[in-house]
């Protein structure tokens, strides 16, 4: 088997559960059907009660996490997270009710923790993890879970774990699809030493932009739980060394071997001992707006009272067919990015145009194209059709 | 010589399918002969100089053909080749 080594970091936290050495009545009740699992057993489930686990993310992911880790008996639950929750989380975030739609996800977290199992002490860090305050945060736990949704945050959670020498339980989806294994433990692999570099921002979708199917992340963050027990418990053999693929289309499950990488900036070489600037590593411009600021913009106001005159022009949604569905601006053509240059002929370059698409990215992707193929009167929607929702039409769903 | 080749869904609707049966004596030439019958895949496989992109994985069986000989992975009949993109959704 191997050994994740998990470093315990002795005596220096406030709070109660590092005293706790024994179990009351109502304990050994509570957690009977572990304690007669000879591999936990009453020492197993001390171990859990002494345990520190930092749960990156109060998300989809985050939500079984919370939950089974609590249910479990892991005596202290460190949450990172700053979202308040709205209504498009419910579908998968079972952390949070309809209840909770405008908390603090932290809030909420905790209220169903405890409700859950009251012996649990949350810690709620309301902030976002950035490289300076990672190592302090992290230090005070002997497992992280990377349950968070971006590509930054992910990087910058495996470099902080390897430079502290914690574990960290890795869990990652879209649509239909998920990865799990656990990295940075002494001997094994990290995360750069399955995907040394980021895609380039905008390659790769989110779930906000590309949809996930709600069960998935429950899927996942339950085998990111397994895998947190058993290092905490130190028993079975973790998905160290291992990447588990899950695809729910096909129900398959298998697994491919990560190889700890000898050039591993990180985990390797180790030329990288601090933390870096994540943002610009992932090539993320910090104000994304300059970045598109040469890009002609209509405010949805301003095409509503052209819409309203009558004025000549095209309006492109350059969405998918399946978001056209939920919901469109009268008086819209759809003309989805992927086949826009297929339908440049049928696009009139002397007249104008405003595309549109959600939010604005792709619909700035298309003024990109539309421009460099000679179109020169091309104007993207700010803010898409849900600010059109907003400003101009309520009546308009928002998804 | 039969190969198989897995696409992840976010891929697949570039090549109508997930399962594609390619070919080629490298892994190199199974993604060229990827590229030429779908241009839209060919360029979330690999850069405009040919080579793997730092954050798609490609899988020979259960081996990452980094730890072998990259796209000059030499194949034989019957293997299985997938490919990992790194996904960030949580």
């Amino acid at each position: 088997m191997a050994d994740p080594k998990i470093s315990r970091t002795n005596g220096k936290h406030p709070g109660g559960a590092r005293h706790a050495e024994d179990l009351s009545q109502e304990e050994i009740l509570r957690y009977s059907r572990h304690l007669i699992v000879p591999e936990i057993g009453l020492s197993g489930q001390k171990k859990l009660k002494q345990a520190r686990v930092l749960l990156v993310g109060a998300g989809g992911l985050g939500s079984p996490l919370g939950l089974y880790l609590a249910a479990a008996g892991v005596g202290h639950l460190g949450i990172i997270d700053f979202d308040v929750v709205d209504f498009t989380n419910l579908q998968r975030q079972l952390l949070h009710g309809t209840k909770d739609v405008g908390r603090p996800k932290l809030d909420s977290a905790r209220d169903r923790i405890h409700d859950i199992n009251p012996g649990v002490v949350v810690e709620g860090h309301e902030t976002r993890l950035t490289s300076e305050n990672a190592l302090e945060i992290m230090n005070d736990y002997d497992v992280i879970v990377d349950g968070t949704d971006n590509f930054p945050t992910r990087y910058l959670t495996n470099d902080a774990c390897v430079i502290l020498g914690k574990p960290n339980v890795y869990g990652s989806i879209y649509r239909f699809e998920g990865q799990a294994s656990v990295f940075a433990t002494t001997d094994g692999p990290c995360y750069r030493c399955l995907f040394r570099e980021p895609p380039p921002p905008g390659l790769v979708p989110s779930c906000a932009e590309g949809g996930v199917l709600g069960v998935l992340p429950g899927l996942i963050g339950t085998i990111q739980a397994t895998e947190t027990l058993k290092l905490l418990l130190g028993i079975g053999e973790p998905l160290i060394g291992r990447l588990l693929l899950v695809d729910t289309l096909a129900m398959s499950f298998r697994t491919v071997k990560v190889r700890k990488d000898p050039k591993c900036p990180v985990c390797g070489t180790r030329e990288q001992k601090v933390l870096i600037d994540y943002v610009g590593f992932c090539g993320i411009v910090p104000h994304s707006e300059d970045a598109d600021s040469d890009i002609p913009e209509i405010l949805p106001s301003e095409l509503a009272e052209r819409l309203n005159r009558g004025d000549e022009f095209d309006l492109i949604d350059v969405r998918e067919p399946h978001e056209w569905d939920i919901a469109h601006i009268p008086g819209a053509r759809l003309v989805p990015l992927d086949s826009i240059v297929s339908a440049l002929s049928s696009l009139d370059s002397a007249r104008e145009i405003v595309v549109h698409c959600k939010m604005g990215g792709r619909s700035a992707r298309a003024v990109r194209q539309l421009q460099s193929a000679g179109f020169r009167k091309v104007w993207n929607l700010k803010g898409g059709i849900l600010r059109w929702s907003d400003d101009v039409d309520p009546s308009t769903p928002k998804y | 010589m039969a190969i198989t080749l897995h696409l992840p869904t976010v891929l697949a609707k570039l090549s109508g399918g997930k399962d594609l049966e390619v070919n080629g004596e490298t892994v190199g030439d199974v993604v060229a002969d990827i590229a030429a019958r779908f241009p839209g895949l060919g360029a979330r496989l690999r850069d405009e100089d040919g080579n793997p992109y730092p954050f798609v994985t490609f899988y020979l069986n259960d081996e990452d053909i980094r730890f072998r000989d990259g796209f000059a992975t030499p194949l034989v009949n019957g293997d299985e080749l997938t490919v990992v993109p790194a996904i960030a959704g949580g």
